[in-house]
């Protein structure tokens, strides 16, 4: 089961060489997600309109190692950005990754840009 | 500088520290604690809730960065080997050496394991560290996925035996406590009580063994079963063990310093060990030739340490040491406070009994009527705080004293009230916090609600058992001060339930963002409050889930149960559980087709599991063109109206309870509500449909139904409560509509009927009198709105699956058809089940 973690690494914007166009901007619901396929990747892309920013993280959930994420609610712990996992409403930031609400490992995050009407994600490979 | 090394970094050991470093002139000493675990200390008393949430963060008692911040060197992961007394130095298993100027040895215990032949086979567990909690996890998932009723048992009846009883339980396997005494809880309750507690634990799936001494364990290399002598034998597939502590005493032992004959370091009451150097406290320290398997004790010992150390001499052990508890299972009340079994030289008992119940309360009353010395509660344990404090400050007790534990007739409490405590008592004895502290925090603003009174005098913070009178007491202080009190439903809102619904209806809001922007505290909601307005907006606009789909929980933004795996089940409607033999077949071929798992439900109906994301559309535009609609089983509203097949059929029957149940189904199908709903209609008082166990039931008598409300089953079952006899099917509608709705206003978030029921003020009565005398004038807009609701019913998944645009959401992937590739089945019994977990 490792091995699924091993697919996703976060990354930041300075590192990104692949701009990946994932979708359009309204293929994503107001304060809501939806999962991109890139490669052998599951992407959990967030639209979140009340702060004006897009997120992006791994689509799985590190406790269960189920592709769920991109179904969870987004919101904010205190001011933290987050996604709440559907299956135990595990938390994480989604700015560093960070398991909010427990002591799993962080997800990894990427960069995500929009450009027009199109949605971007960032790796770096 | 002088060095004080501490060795175990558990509870006690944390405390000292903590202790500690609030002193004066503590920057004048450096601490050094060593913990064998690979874990800072963490709250063991409540390692239980690592089985809800497997948090072990959450159990912390201080992250590793507060050791630092505070100038303590926290070793963790490394035992201490050896004490060096007359060179004052340990060594660690690491062979790394420190010196110190004094020793504070906090150890603990270990769990005692008896010499039983065969404990040391797989499958066979102690309780008392995480790690034990997550080798029993993995085990028993492993069983389940192997045995579908795998049994555990629990060696000891005790109070942690029990806990673990229940643990086992929630672990989803068949739970055994086998205890070698003729009674539960032997030191603790007296015969009879412990009786009832049996009754009690039986009623909740606990299988109860007395009397049992185990001979050995059977199996080859994991566990099979326990033999208790020829022919007596439990098979079990698994064993916890929890018979008692030992004192982890070995290194005092090998340095020498004066241990018990039954263990334990021998301590004087300033804690000091033979040695004036070494201090010993909490679950290792001997003290009146008492080890205390209690936290309080250690606390007030971890407090007189640190002053000793520190030259305060006058600070000591108090002789007597209050071993009062109370039990901390959900939905099972058990405590015991003083001297809860008396010599009849000393006073007499007064006993109340009610089996039928599962209520037993003694109280120990001294001869001359005045005082209370102690007592027995199990079956409801929620005046032992305030019997507790009497007891504590030998508070003067009514004339007729039985009235402390008889059942009030007029709902008037014979206590008075938690401000008539005097000052100085003791409501935390954990922290030793008193009355006047807990005020004070208020009065002088330090704190505002129950978690800022919580995090200034840390108060509730140890056992947890005092949190309802700490609320009581911050409540009564804040209102006395005339401040208001606020529920606020999370960080988001200062607002309870009952408030957003007000401010909902009468602003005529539409949008989350709308009810956040207006009343929220600025951020941008979460898990608990967007599914709340959801549910609000849903009660007062008749609006289905596919409204505002991303405020919905995760659920109900699908319109399908997810499970396990990330993938969904779909249960249609079956309204009573009546279904023609060409809709059963639909469904069966519908399952066929998509390769799903098919269960029966435990509310009469069909499941169909592991549908992925981008199935669920397909199957329902099957569904609905045999004409099946939503179940709403994903939804906290209406799940199904159960019924048994009534006078249609039955020989007994009084009365039609599928038709009713069917009509009263469809009546209140779709409606959301604060948590889920169910009813059940009997056609006779033989009740198949288990009507009694539900939010609503019907019961079929002679001359109408008998209505009752607010039953529940899970994890603390309630039978439902007589609300009206012998009515009509329309004034159970009339009843059954002003009920829902008054509950659908009032309860918190996620509160069942049969919670909210219980903590309304006047309880079963004031439901009669709402509902039944409409004493707040309020029955006509109840019976309107619950109209309203019913009028406008919808199914959500006929309306998805018409919607192009609505029909976007149920794609696993925005930029590509592929579904999950990370799902993988395994074959189960001819159908198929999600791999198991890691
Ligand atoms: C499931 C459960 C439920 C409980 N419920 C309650 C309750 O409701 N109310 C109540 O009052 N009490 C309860 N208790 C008891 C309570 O937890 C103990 O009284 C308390 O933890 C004692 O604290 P301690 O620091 O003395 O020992 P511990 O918490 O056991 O800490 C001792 C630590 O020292 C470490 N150690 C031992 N030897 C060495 C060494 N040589 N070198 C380094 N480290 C060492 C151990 O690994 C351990 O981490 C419960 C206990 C359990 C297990």
């Amino acid at each position: 089961m490792e091995t699924i973690l091993d697919t996703y690494k976060a990354t930041k914007i300075e590192a990104v060489n692949v701009w990946f166009k994932a979708a359009s901007v309204n293929d994503f619901p107001a304060d809501g997600g939806a999962c991109v396929k890139y490669k052998n990747k599951q992407i959990a892309v967030f639209n979140f309109t009340r702060l004006g920013k897009w997120y992006a993280c791994q689509n799985v959930c590190p406790h269960k190692m189920e592709m769920v994420l991109s179904r969870g609610m987004i919101g904010d712990d205190k001011g933290i950005p987050k996604v709440a996992c559907p299956l135990h409403k595990k938390t994480f930031s989604l700015e560093s990754g960070e398991n909010l609400n427990g002591d799993l490992g962080a997800i990894a995050t990427y960069p995500v840009k929009v450009e027009g009407n199109d949605v971007y994600i960032g790796f770096s490979e | 500088m002088k060095k004080i090394i501490v060795v175990g970094n558990g509870m006690v050991g944390y405390k000292f520290c903590e202790k500690f470093v609030a002193q004066e002139n503590a920057e004048n000493f450096k601490i050094i604690i060593f913990g064998e675990e690979p874990r800072p200390a963490y709250d063991r008393v409540h390692l239980s809730e690592f089985f809800e949430n497997q948090n072990a963060k959450a159990l912390e008692m201080a992250p590793a960065t507060w050791y630092a911040d505070n100038g303590i060197e926290l070793i963790t992961g490394e035992r201490v080997a050896d004490i060096n007394r007359t060179e004052k130095t340990i060594t660690t298993a690491k062979d790394r050496e420190f010196a110190y100027d004094y020793l504070v040895m906090a150890t603990g215990s270990s769990p005692f394991v008896p010499p039983i032949k065969g404990v040391e086979k797989e499958g066979v567990f102690v309780y008392r560290t995480i790690e034990d909690l997550e080798g029993m996890l993995a085990y028993a998932a492993k069983l389940k996925a192997e045995k579908p009723n795998a049994k555990a048992a629990v060696l000891g009846g005790g109070l942690l035996g029990l806990e673990a009883g229940k643990a086992v339980l929630d672990m989803g396997l068949e739970p055994h406590i086998v205890e070698f005494a003729p009674k539960l809880m032997p030191r603790q309750l007296d015969t009879r009580s412990s009786q009832v507690l049996k009754l009690k634990l039986e009623s909740i799936g606990l299988n109860i063994h007395l009397s049992k001494a185990t001979n050995q364990i059977l199996g080859d290399k994991f566990i099979t079963g326990m033999e208790f002598g020829e022919d007596d034998i439990l098979n079990v597939d698994m064993l916890i063990i929890s018979a008692g502590i030992r004192p982890r005493d070995e290194l005092a032992k090998a340095c020498g310093l004066d241990v018990g004959v039954r263990g334990g370091i021998v301590v004087d009451d300033t804690m000091k060990t033979s040695d004036d150097n070494i201090y010993a406290i909490g679950e290792i320290a001997l003290y009146n030739q008492m080890i205390y398997g209690l936290v309080a004790p250690g606390y007030d010992m971890a407090e007189v340490a640190v002053q000793q150390v520190l030259g305060n001499s006058e600070v000591k052990m108090a002789e007597e040491i209050d071993m009062s508890t109370k039990l901390k299972l959900i939905g099972v009340d058990v405590a015991s406070f003083g001297e809860p079994f008396m010599p009849a030289s000393k006073g007499h008992s007064i006993i109340f009994e009610n089996k039928t119940e599962y209520l037993y309360k003694r109280i120990n009353v001294s001869l001359d009527g005045k005082s209370l010395l102690g007592g027995i509660l199990v079956g409801d344990a929620s005046d032992y705080n305030m019997l507790h404090q009497m007891y504590l400050n030998d508070m003067k007790i009514p004339e007729n004293a039985a009235q402390l534990i008889l059942p009030a007739s007029d709902g008037a409490s014979a206590f008075g009230d938690v401000t008539d405590l005097p000052d100085e008592a003791q409501v935390c004895s954990c922290e030793s916090v008193t009355k006047g502290q807990i005020c004070a925090a208020i009065e002088n603003g330090e704190a505002t609600d129950v978690a800022g009174v919580v995090s200034c005098t840390k108060a509730g913070t140890g056992c947890g058992g005092c949190k309802p009178m700490v609320t009581d007491l911050t409540n009564a202080t804040l209102k006395s001060l005339g401040i208001t009190v606020k529920e606020g439903v999370c960080e988001h809102f200062d607002l309870s339930r009952q408030d957003l619904y007000q401010i909902i209806k009468v602003k005529g809001y539409t949008t989350f963002n709308e009810v956040l922007d207006n009343h929220g505290n600025g951020g941008h909601g979460c898990e608990l409050c967007k599914p709340l307005v959801a549910s609000l907006m849903a009660t007062i606009n008749a609006d289905t889930a596919n409204k505002e789909y991303a405020i919905q929980d995760s659920n109900d933004r699908f319109l399908a149960n997810i499970q396990r795996n990330g993938t969904y089940s779909v249960v249609p409607r079956v309204p009573g559980g009546e279904i023609t033999p060409d809709k059963l077949i639909a469904l069966g071929e519908i399952a066929k087709k998509y390769d799903l798992y098919t269960k029966i439900t435990g509310g009469v109906r069909i499941d169909l599991f592991g549908a992925t994301l981008n199935q669920l559309p397909l199957i329902w535009k099957e569904l609905i063109s045999h004409g099946f609609e939503s179940g709403h089983a994903y939804g906290k509203s209406l799940r199904t109206v159960k019924t048994c097949v009534g006078s249609t059929w039955c020989r007994y029957g009084m009365d039609e309870s599928v038709s009713f149940g069917i009509e009263l189904e469809n009546r209140y199908r779709g409606i959301r509500a604060p948590h889920k709903i169910k009813g059940g209609v009997s056609g006779c008082i033989r009740e198949c449909a288990e009507a009694r166990g539900k939010d609503f039931g019907l019961i079929a008598v002679e001359g109408g139904w008998n209505l009752y409300v607010g039953g529940n089953g899970g994890a603390t079952p309630r039978h439902a409560e007589l609300l009206a006899e012998q009515i009509d099917n329309e004034t159970v509608i009339k009843y059954l509509d002003r009920y829902l709705m008054f509950y659908m206003r009032t309860a918190k978030p996620l509160q069942r009927t049969a919670a909210w029921q219980e903590r309304l003020e006047g309880g079963l009565n004031y439901v009669k009198e709402v509902v039944i005398e409409d004493k707040l004038g309020i029955a006509e807009d109840l019976e309107k709105e619950m109209q309203t609701l019913v009028n406008k019913f919808e199914c959500e998944w006929t309306q998805a699956v018409n919607n192009p645009e609505m029909m976007k959401r149920f794609n696993h992937f925005v930029n590509s058809k592929d579904d999950d590739d990370n799902l993988v089945f395994v074959p189960m019994r001819e159908q198929k089940m999600p791999e198991p977990w890691k």
